[in-house]
């Protein structure tokens, strides 16, 4: 198991150090010039050697692979340098932006979990086949359907017909719901189709006549049996949908008007910030990273086979 | 009163009828045989009975007479309360009906949490009770592990301790053997016996396998098209059947029969197959392990080999060996007048055992049987077409079947659809990986037939994998047995089935069920 471990860590690290070395190049090659964007404004006065002079101050001068040996050794220690846009530490912008992103997401991810489980479950559950097919064809539905759109339409339907949650002002938590709903759709619809797609799976193996046949009830079978079997494959997807939720975030911070990370990507990438944007992709990757590699991890505490497969 | 007394079940699979009004009774402390052959209902009468039909499986009338209490008329809600407490079922499949993620502990306990029998200290009493009496070692170990840590015998003892756990008046227990080796399969049905004698337990034994069914039961209830054909005493039905169906279904099954064993004589051309010191090993986490252990023998051209051994004994990786689906890691196999390469496969063809499995179902039945034919280049489209008919003819498949496709096909139309395509390319060796296995006795009976007329006519040279016996016996000129790996017997079919010397083969043939005719 520690052997397991510290191979799945390890591949981590280096996915992680590929995505911020391929991020960071790419940034590199973009066309465009951060310093010029900001500085060039006739109205500031600057003369072409006191912008070259400040170029320097922001890359050190140095050669293409020094200036990167720098980031990745600053990245390490937690400094992620200074925004061109705004001059302040990186640190700080993500610092600003970062809970509020964290409890979207989050609610987010709970949220979509909850509708999964509960389509998934229903379905599983009922005997009617009209009722059945009907809940197996909402995750397609919630699949189709546009992050932006959504919002939209969310906004339209419950603040200005409805009038039940406010556009402006309101609570923190009235502020959440809607954006929350919009993230949770998209998400829910992968991990409710994989799950309940497992869940039939699980229910036609041998195991579940003979659980029937101890006098359990279809829901202690579900609920107790089928339940953890079905949870594997779900948990894999539930881990991808962690990219989709960072995406997500971006589309939903802007249609909601949110302070967030998503916003902060936006204004990024308008301003050509490329320290910020090369902080952001890296956090996203953490998250992503760090995610999966809990999915693994999970694995065999739920599935015993997988224990002697690891040891 | 009879314990379980059954009245004109019908029972139909979406408006198709599986049983067509069946009646028979099973009295207290007595075992009934419920014999019959894929399709034939037994298995949906167990179904029935315990209230677990599959999806789209209705009771379209008759009573279902459990004591007093009419289960064919009860709630689903109303039957929990019966399952486990006063019918306890033995499935079929050890191997996949315990719940992979759940210790065999909790699994046995959950019997009695589901009615409510005992506090937690009681239940992991009785479990390890349960376990020990179930004949498992080490009952506490046991209760904390996992299915996939036991054995096939192992889990199907674990799954009679869950049948027998709260003293049932009647086990149903549908093909609980068939899936396990005869040396286990004769402990677990001696288990099943004692605990009958101990608990006064009825048992209704729903199998396929009427060596099992004679030597088992008090009573055989004889089942053809959701039709009983015949009932009676066990040993006055074997003895003389009274319908031609029962009469037929005892003629085929091998233990029973007792056919003269096939003997060749040598043809001076030289053996078709020399295998050598064969060796094979697998790592299994840092452990190498010997699979096939300096394996040797040698089959005469147009006769057959038979391999006989338990799971794990080596015999399907020696097969794979001399078919060259896999390197062996020293030793030889030499097939003469084999061409090295692709061309080997001209030579020397395989059958496997699932005839579902080895057939692509996106083809038709006339494409698998030309697949070789098109890979060797043998023949233009009309030779090969003309071919695949005679093919198709040479296996008695009738002539409209090449159009079709393998799902549209019974088990045994499938494996003659295998071996048609086997023989496409001409070959003079055949493997047969436990090529009977998986048929019902009539169908096994007529594949065997099959295969012996083409070695008559084809003079092939056959490789016949089997852990069956009995069909080993029927088939086989030479015999070589195995056991981890090794060969501990090898002679004659006629010298190891009358003399063995090994006690592993005396075991081997001890467990074949005793032939009553």
């Amino acid at each position: 198991m520690a052997r397991y471990l510290l191979l799945r860590t390890g591949q981590a690290t280096l996915v992680l150090w590929a995505a911020f070395t391929t991020a960071y190049v790419l940034l590199q090659l973009l066309p465009g010039d951060s310093i010029l964007i900001k500085f060039q404004n006739p109205e500031l006065g600057l003369s072409p050697q006191q912008i070259a002079e400040i170029r320097a101050r922001y890359d050190g001068g140095a050669s293409p692979l020094a200036a990167y040996a720098t980031t990745l050794l600053g990245f390490l220690r937690g400094d992620f340098g200074y925004s061109v846009d705004t001059g302040t530490p990186v640190v700080e912008r993500l610092a600003e932006a970062l809970p509020a992103t964290a409890t979207l997401a989050g609610a987010g991810f709970l949220l979509a979990v909850l509708i999964a489980v509960v389509i998934a479950f229903a379905a599983g559950y009922s005997r009617t086949s009209w009722i059945r097919g009907a809940l197996l064809a909402v995750p397609s539905l919630f699949v189709s359907v546009p992050v932006f759109w959504l919002g939209i339409l969310l906004i339209q339907v419950f603040s200005f017909r409805l009038g039940l949650v406010p556009v402006i002002g309101g609570s923190e938590i009235q502020q959440l719901i809607l954006p929350v709903l919009t993230l949770a759709v998209p998400i829910a619809a992968p991990i409710a189709q994989i799950l309940a797609r497992s869940i039939d799976r699980v229910q036609a193996q041998p195991f579940v006549p003979v659980v029937a046949a101890k006098g359990a009830s279809r829901w202690w079978i579900l609920w107790r049996h089928v339940a953890r079997n079905a949870a594997l494959p779900a948990l894999t997807v539930a881990g991808l949908t962690f990219g989709e939720l960072i995406a997500g975030s971006v589309v939903t911070e802007t249609v909601f008007g949110r302070n967030g990370i998503g916003r902060l990507t936006e204004q990024a990438v308008n301003a050509q910030d490329t320290p910020v944007m090369l902080a952001v992709v890296v956090l996203a990757t953490v998250v992503f990273v760090v995610v999966n590699l809990a999915v693994d991890v999970l694995f065999p505490v739920l599935d015993p086979r997988l224990r002697t497969a690891v040891a | 009163m009879s314990l379980l007394d059954i009245r004109d079940l019908a029972v139909s699979y979406g408006g198709r009828p599986a049983l067509r009004g069946i009646s028979f009774t099973v009295e207290p402390e007595e075992v009934v045989a419920l014999v019959g052959e894929s399709g034939s209902g037994k298995s949906t009468t167990a179904h029935a009975i315990t209230g677990l039909l599959p999806r789209g499986g209705t009771v379209d009338g008759g009573r279902i007479l459990l004591g007093d209490a009419d289960l064919a008329s009860w709630s689903p809600r109303r039957l929990e309360s019966v399952r486990g407490t006063r019918i306890g079922l033995v499935p079929q499949d050890p191997a996949n009906s315990l719940n992979p993620v759940k210790t065999v502990g909790a699994q046995i306990g959950e019997v009695f949490r589901l009615h409510g029998r005992g506090d937690r200290r009681t239940v992991r009493r009785r479990v390890v009770e349960l376990l020990a009496r179930v004949g498992l070692p080490d009952p506490e170990t046991r209760a904390r592990q996992y299915p996939h840590e036991l054995s096939g015998g192992m889990r199907q003892r674990v799954l009679i301790a869950i049948a027998i756990a709260l003293e049932p008046e009647l086990i149903i227990a549908d093909e609980p053997t068939s899936a396990l080796d005869v040396t286990v399969q004769r402990r677990v049905l001696d288990l099943i016996d004692d605990l009958r004698a101990e608990f006064g337990t009825a048992v209704l034994l729903v199998t396929h396998d009427l060596g099992v069914a004679a030597a088992r039961s008090d009573r055989l209830v004889v089942m053809k098209d959701g039709l009983i054909e015949e009932r009676g005493p066990t040993a006055a039905v074997v003895a003389a059947p009274g319908a031609a169906y029962t009469a037929r279904l005892l003629d085929d099954a091998p233990a029973l029969s007792a056919r003269d064993f096939r003997t060749a004589g040598s043809d001076g051309r030289g053996p078709a197959i020399v295998v050598r010191d064969l060796v094979k090993e697998f790592t299994v986490g840092r452990h190498a392990f010997r699979a096939v252990d300096g394996v040797s023998f040698e089959v005469a051209r147009g006769t057959t080999h038979a391999l006989v051994g338990e799971s794990g004994s080596g015999k399907t990786t020696t097969a794979r060996m001399v078919a060259r689906f896999a390197d062996p890691a020293s030793g030889t196999v030499e097939i003469p007048g084999a061409e090295p390469g692709r061309l080997f496969r001209r030579h020397v063809q395989l059958v496997y055992q699932n005839p579902y499995g080895s057939l692509d179902p996106r083809q038709s039945v006339a494409e698998i049987v030309e697949e070789p034919l098109r890979n060797f280049r043998l023949g233009d489209r009309a030779a090969r077409r003309t071919r695949v008919a005679e093919l198709l003819d040479r296996v008695a498949l009738p002539a409209g079947t090449g159009t079709r496709r393998p799902r549209e096909l019974s088990g045994g139309q499938r494996q003659r659809v295998a071996i048609a395509r086997a023989l496409a390319a001409g070959p003079e060796v055949l493997v047969l990986d436990e090529a009977v296995s998986a048929l019902d006795v009539t169908v096994q009976a007529q594949i065997l037939g099959l295969l012996e007329e083409l070695q008559r006519d084809l003079g092939l040279t056959y490789l016949f994998i089997s852990h069956d016996l009995a069909v080993v016996r029927q088939i086989s000129h030479t015999v070589s047995v195995m056991s981890e790996g090794r060969i501990v017997e090898s002679g004659t079919t006629r010298e190891v089935f009358t003399g063995p010397r090994h006690p592993y083969t005396r075991e081997l043939l001890a467990a074949i069920p005793e032939p009553v005719r």
